[in-house]
């Protein structure tokens, strides 16, 4: 019964948490995206436009929810949850930190430990190919579908070359469960290079092929076939408005932080940090200190009127956040949670920064690189990885 | 709770196979297919077998389906129709219906006198480790023998497809 409450509790903070995050990583696409092709993005609602996600939320809400003619009701209906169903499941075996104990209760900061977690993930990938491929198909639209084909074609091709190079670092790690993978990855080499698979297991190419696989996984740019907007409108979600949309759109963010995770987790050492634990737990400190400083420094320089006030605000929100990591009790929990989500948010920066950076493929071009590129050097750094791990693990 | 989970999941199973036989539309006998794999893998999760239930939902629900799924709408099937011969099916399919499940529930009780009963996470060789160990000593043979077989699977299908493009 104990096991049970805890992960209600779990469950009560992480889904909204997950959501809010959905919402919040629309709005920092769209600013990084803007400040990259120098614009500013959302700006009037809220400071600095910090509402706009509210505010696209509401509108997507009460947006009339349009249904076109000659469309298969129960799965045009059932097409956007599905997708978002499997992709929102696939959160509960990501590990956040390390098994800790709060007030008394020794839990995992995560919400499901099970010794199978990569495969449920894995399996929930492949799952997710129904939503858009119904979608695509109860449209009742040539574009949703050849969207639909083009989405589930390419995500069948991807995932192979992106599980053979998940396997290689499951390999040093011999075991499925994600906690377990990240509790190898613990300790520094030479007392400088972090033990992460990336570093010490020399699974840079793994790394890079898996990343590559992720972005195809996605259907994010450079792979966004299946919603080339030159070709087929928006593809698979033409036909789809008000929540239905917001669906879809949730569901292709939640895979992005998702496949951001299993990165993080598999190949960047998981919630063990980059520098050698001494200095680690002051780095957040420091960083949101010097965030705080900036910000400070801009209040009292500011550009445009509105600075004086907006950046004292969120100067003194940083420093606080930067005091709290310092505190006794909560300090180590929040260490460890604050190296995962900032390796994770790098790669979600870098998803976003390639979105802003890099054209589109063209699709023979796509599938030629998975089968003909990506597929033959997972499978080498799959067997070089097999070899070395049983020469040395006699 | 195990109990509670497997009726339910067993019922969803019953009730999607039910259901993928009766659709009429292709796409809708495929998704029940698939609730009915889903379903047997939770299945498996509640005897100890996560490995399996895993791999049901990788390769059967994962990878065969979306392949049906994908083949049905290239095809772009529309919902079966009524021929001339459905009359006699009819007529006939019922009848032989029962005389089926008949003949297969006397072989099952007949079958399981011999049999233990299962009981929920009691079953404790369905983890990865095991899987993989009784696969590469004890099965070795049918493991390595299923691969050449999927291998000259691979090669006849592209013969096959090269044959059509000359």
């Amino acid at each position: 019964m104990d096991y049970l409450l805890v992960s209600i509790i779990k469950i009560l903070i992480i889904a909204p948490l997950l959501l809010a995050t959905l919402a919040y990583i629309v709005w920092l696409e769209r600013k990084v995206i803007a400040h990259v092709q120098l614009r500013v993005g959302p700006y009037f609602v809220g400071p600095h436009g910090l509402l706009q996600p509210i505010a696209d939320a509401v509108k997507l809400l009460t947006k009339e929810d349009f249904i076109p003619s000659g469309v298969n009701h129960f799965f045009y209906w059932a097409a956007p949850w599905l997708g978002l169903m499997f992709s929102v499941s696939a959160i509960a075996v990501i590990p956040f930190g390390p098994i800790v104990e709060i007030f008394g209760v020794k839990t995992n900061l995560g919400l499901a430990d099970i010794n199978i977690g990569l495969l449920w993930i894995l399996g929930l990938a492949g799952m997710g190919v129904y939503g858009i491929a119904l979608a695509g198909w109860s449209s009742n639209n040539k574009y949703s579908l050849l969207g639909a084909m083009r989405s589930s074609a390419q995500m069948i091709s991807y995932e192979l070359p992106m599980a053979l190079a998940l396997v290689a670092p499951l390999l040093m790690s011999n075991s499925l469960n994600l906690r377990e993978v990240v509790d190898t990855q613990a300790g520094f080499v030479f007392g400088i290079i972090p033990n992460w698979n990336l570093f010490t297991g020399f699974q840079l190419v793994g790394f890079i092929v898996y990343m590559i696989c992720a972005f195809a996984e996605t259907n994010r740019i450079p792979f966004d076939l299946p919603e080339a907007e030159n070709e087929l409108v928006a593809g698979f979600h033409s036909e789809y408005s008000s929540m239905k949309f917001a669906a879809f759109f949730m569901a292709e963010y939640c895979n992005m932080i998702i496949v951001c995770s299993v990165a993080t987790a598999l190949f960047l050492g998981g919630w063990h940090p980059i520098v050698p634990p001494a200095i680690a737990t002051f780095v957040p400190t420091f960083l949101f200190g010097l965030a705080a400083a900036v910000l400070f420094y801009h209040s009292s320089h500011p550009i445009r009127p509105t600075d004086r006030k907006s950046f004292f605000v969120f100067g003194v929100i940083f420093a606080a956040i930067a005091l709290v990591f310092l505190a006794p009790a909560a300090g180590p929990i929040l260490n460890s949670l604050f190296w995962f989500f900032a390796k994770v948010g790098f790669l979600l920066f870098f998803f976003i920064w390639v979105r802003a950076t890099l054209p589109r493929f063209r699709y023979d071009q796509l599938m030629k690189i998975a089968w003909l590129f990506l597929f033959p050097v997972a499978l080498a750094n799959l067997v070089l990885t097999a070899f070395f791990v049983t020469l040395f693990s006699k | 709770m195990d109990l509670v989970l497997f009726l339910t999941f067993a019922l969803i199973a019953v009730a999607c196979a039910l259901n993928m036989a009766l659709q009429r539309h292709p796409v809708s006998s495929a998704l029940s297919l698939i609730g009915v794999m889903v379903s047997l893998a939770v299945l498996y999760v509640l005897l100890g077998a996560e490995f399996i239930a895993a791999a049901q939902l990788v390769v059967y629900s994962g990878a065969i389906m979306v392949l049906f799924i994908f083949v049905i709408m290239l095809l772009n099937a529309g919902a079966e129709k009524m021929t001339k011969k459905a009359g006699t099916a009819h007529f006939l399919g019922f009848p032989l219906l029962v005389i089926l499940l008949a003949i297969s529930a006397w072989v099952i009780t007949n079958a399981t006198s011999a049999m233990k009963p299962v009981k929920f996470g009691a079953f404790t060789k369905g983890g990865p480790y095991e899987v993989g160990w009784e696969l590469f000593t004890r099965y070795l043979l049918p493991f390595e023998v299923t691969s050449i077989l999927i291998l000259i699977a691979i090669a006849g299908a592209y013969r096959l497809a090269n044959k059509e493009m000359e």
